[in-house]
């Protein structure tokens, strides 16, 4: 199946684009690279380049030479802007703290989000990254890019901006890191003119969404990631745009239980792939990997020599609900006890499958430490089928967020409102069932908070009525 | 179309709206899949790890996308993206993916094309002699480190990201080739406890942390601060209100009360509390992401607090290796690093480990009780003879 965006895409060609030549971005030699020294002592930085692992500081010293040899009017922000950061990054080792003053508010007109400001507090030592503002890009759903496109972005971050960047930023946007005010606004317009391309959240509002690759180039993607993703993304575009929010809210879509992209640790609305039918069994290839045909867990347990695949000891015995057998030649699940963990499926993918009848599972409320403690998402919704536009998805995400917008105190994450109400109140908000499924155990404490409805005769009692049976 | 030359582009000044377009979200995805990747979506039937990093996709088609990830630092300069897409445009078709753990991804329908692009990404190297595109980051092994922005652009750090992962990346850098791991592990970094990184579900995080309450920059605080914000932003009610001598007004902080969050210091830059002596590095183990087998965890603190000793973090780089060491070699297969932790019991973890057990460790912050040990089901180790030894239970 193909997928059409809801706006016809412009097709972007680097040749068009371009604003550098061939000789301007190949102009300097490997020779000179190697000699190369920038203009402050970077002692600890250059020690960092040993090593195998990629080196950011070798990478940046080619960013910096590169600079150095374009001519002046072909950048608008300093020259050395890498160079200083290197050299405030050293003082930073040698001071043991950051050299990044407190934040400071700028933006692009009528967004609230997507440009992070930051100001160096050594100007006077490194004028070129004195204001060294970070522009927010909201990636295409997985990351998959073009060349052109990418190009076309280096050749406009060089020409406005630093030429350093994140590829990616924990959220899931591709960050442009270092510039200078003046530069925000021409380079939204250069985004949003030139290349379609809008910025992410940041702040109190919807942050970026982000996705795993799912059916992309994954087998076990129970739904469309990338569409769910890119639907709520521009539906919510005014969310991602203009905080009205009381904090921060992500969104992360995973395709299965595996997680990939952690929304289970990381998205105040975790949507996971499941299914609810059967795990689809090939026997064939069950044989294949006790045959030792198939390398369990596609080879990814290669590397170490762990004897011959025993499904027994290696499915089987580690299934949570021991749910499986394997008699006779035959393996057989049974799916009503099946918490679909993914092991079984993991281990011998070619012989096993998630079931045909997929959606999601809604969890609610993760957050990193700050302010009470790290949260993982609760279950909320254990089972949704999902048909574009998502209108169920979008219509339980707009419930959530009018009782939070109601209800939230300022810097109050999702997580933490349904702690500070329970889980109970805020399964009565949202008017679901309460269900087993949303705990690991019931209450260990009687403390229940019994409504007056609940009890026959309300709460409102005469205290001479109870006279007349029990003296003083 | 062209991207423009001008000071100011095509925004004017003295016009903003003029041209302005908004709430357009991000490119379509589709326009981004490879032709493999776009006949084949939702029908893939089977992947294999064929070497570490190389991995093949089958179709239902019976058309496969071989797939070489290769490690990356995140900080990248356009010179580097510029090569990256020279390789895109070389061997696929113009096409690159990046995953949700700063990995590159190049992908080729061809086992031909497979081997020349590997060839040509092992012998790339940057001038101070590190890889460029390291292959690896599959299967049971160490995947390439996220983390968190640190000094290169960050106002709150308690460390620096890109130095700390470049130095464990190193150290590591055989797990990320190889799969002789029991289980994958996955490596996080985090500046502090904002963890825009969030690492706290990860086999192994690293936690940059302050130890010092904040100071008060009396001077500035009413200035530039919303005083009742900085107050309720702690969260353990350490701040109050004060006034200075001339009778201004400004915060007091109950400094033995302060667990260094930070928190403050976000809602009001007249509370910093990062200390080259206050600062270091705070190693957590055993969280994990993943349903598979158990469900996913929390992350535990195993080593309350390391140096920042810029710029290659010998002592992090040290426990994390006892840690992976101890793990690689007593652990079963299939099992993750806190899957391992609680079979054989957090006491034999950190005897197996080889890492100090303080008081630190035992948690009294709110529902502190959940992780305290109600039961005489325990093991015995040197820890707890010392105990014993210290009640006058035994000589």
């Amino acid at each position: 199946m193909a997928f059409e965006p809801k706006e016809p895409q412009k097709e972007i060609k680097y040749s068009e684009m371009r604003i550098y030549t061939d000789e301007e971005l190949n102009n300097y030699t490997e020779e000179e690279l190697k000699n190369f020294k920038i203009k402050h002592d970077i002692p600890d930085l250059e020690e960092l380049e040993k090593g195998p692992w990629p080196s950011f500081v070798s990478d940046a010293k080619q960013g910096a030479l590169h600079r150095r040899k374009l001519a002046d009017d072909r950048m608008l922000i300093d020259r050395d802007v890498i160079e200083d950061m290197l050299g405030q990054l050293q003082v930073s080792f040698n001071d043991g703290e950051t050299h990044w003053k407190h934040g400071g508010i700028v933006g692009v007109f009528g967004y609230g989000g997507g440009v992070i400001g930051r100001y160096s507090d050594l100007p006077e030592k490194f004028p070129s990254i004195a204001h060294f503002h970070t522009i927010r890009v909201n990636q295409p759903a997985s990351k998959f890019y073009n060349t052109d496109f990418l190009r076309t972005i280096c050749d406009l971050w060089e020409y406005r901006g630093s030429g350093m960047m994140n590829l990616h930023g924990s959220t899931g946007d591709l960050v442009l890191l270092g510039t200078t005010t003046e530069q925000l606004e021409p380079i939204f317009f250069e985004l949003t003119n030139e290349l379609d391309q809008d910025l992410g959240g940041s702040g109190s509002n919807l942050r970026t969404p982000s996705c795993c690759i799912g059916k992309a180039r994954c087998e076990f993607a129970c739904y469309d990631t990338q569409d769910l993703s890119y639907e709520l993304t521009t539906y919510y575009q005014d969310e991602l745009h203009r905080p009205a929010f009381p904090y921060k809210f992500k969104f992360k879509f995973d395709g299965c239980p595996n997680g990939c992209v952690a929304s289970i640790a990381r998205a105040d609305m975790s949507f996971i792939g499941t299914w609810r039918d059967e795990i689809r069994i090939d026997q064939d290839a069950v044989q294949g990997y006790i045959a030792g045909d198939f390398a369990p867990n596609g080879g990814a347990f290669a590397g170490r020599d762990w004897g011959k695949f025993d499904i027994q000891k290696e499915v089987i015995d580690l299934c949570p609900s021991k749910c499986m057998k394997y008699e006779d030649g035959v393996l057989t699940i049974d799916n009503s006890e099946c918490v679909r963990c993914m092991h079984c499926i993991n281990t011998m993918p070619r012989a096993l499958k998630p079931g045909k009848d997929t959606g999601i599972s809604i969890l609610c409320g993760a957050k990193a430490p700050i302010l009470e403690g790290a949260q993982m998402s609760t279950l909320i919704v254990p089972f949704m089928k999902l048909e574009p536009p998502y209108d169920n998805v979008k219509e339980f995400i707009e419930k959530v967020w009018e009782f939070w917008m109601e209800e939230g105190k300022n810097r109050e994450r999702l997580g933490e409102l349904i702690q500070r109400f329970g889980l109970p109140k805020f399964l009565e908000i949202m008017e679901l069932p309460p269900a087993p499924q949303m705990v690991k155990m019931p209450r260990e404490n009687p403390y229940i908070f019994w409504k007056e409805e609940d009890v026959p005769g309300g709460w409102d009692r005469d205290i001479k009525d109870y006279r007349a049976r029990h003296k003083r | 179309m062209a991207l423009s030359l001008e000071r100011l582009g095509k925004y004017d000044p003295a016009d903003p709206q003029k041209n302005r377009r908004t709430d357009l979200g991000p490119r379509h995805f589709w326009q981004y899949f490879p032709p493999v990747i776009q006949n084949n979506y939702g029908k893939w039937a089977y992947h294999e790890v064929l070497e570490p990093g190389i991995l093949v996709h089958v179709s239902e088609t019976g058309d496969k996308v071989y797939t070489v990830r290769c490690g990356a630092a995140r900080f990248m300069t356009v010179q580097h993206v510029r090569e990256i897409c020279d390789i895109a445009d070389k061997y696929c078709d113009g096409y690159v993916r990046f995953t949700t753990r700063n990995n590159i991804e190049f992908m080729v329908d061809s086992v031909e094309k497979l081997e020349a692009l590997k060839k040509d990404l092992q012998s790339r190297k940057f001038a101070g002699g590190s890889y460029k595109f390291p292959i690896g980051g599959t299967g049971a092994g160490v995947t390439n480190i996220v983390h968190t922005q640190g000094y290169i652009h960050c106002h709150t750090p308690a460390t620096d990201a890109s130095s700390m992962v470049k130095a464990v990346a190193d150290a590591l850098f055989d797990e990320f080739q190889n799969m002789q791991l029991p289980a994958k592990v996955r490596v996080s970094m985090a500046c502090c406890l904002n963890m825009c990184g969030a690492v706290h579900c990860s086999d192994i995080a690293l936690l940059g942390y302050h130890r010092k309450p904040p100071i008060i920059d009396h001077d500035i605080i009413d200035k530039v601060c919303e005083i009742p914000l900085a107050i309720a932003a702690c969260p353990v009610g350490a701040i109050s209100p004060d006034k200075t001598p001339e009778g201004g007004r400004t915060v007091k902080i109950k400094k033995d009360r302060c667990m260094f969050c930070g928190n403050c210091y976000t809602m009001c830059q007249a509370l910093p509390l990062s200390d080259k002596e206050g600062d270091g590095v705070t190693i957590l183990a055993g969280g994990k992401i993943s349903n598979r087998i158990s469900p996913p965890k929390f992350s535990k603190v195993v080593v309350p607090w390391l140096p920042n000793n810029f710029p290659r973090f010998p002592e992090v780089v040290e426990n994390v290796k006892k840690i992976l060491n101890a793990y690689a070699q007593n652990a079963n297969k299939y099992e993750r690093l806190g899957d391992w932790a609680e079979r054989i019991g957090w006491e034999k973890f950190f005897e197996k480990c080889g890492l100090e057990f303080t008081e630190h460790l035992i948690d009294d912050y709110r529902l502190a009780y959940d992780t305290w040990r109600t039961s005489t089901q325990f093991k015995f180790t040197d820890a707890a003879w010392n105990v014993s030894k210290a009640a006058g239970g035994i000589d």
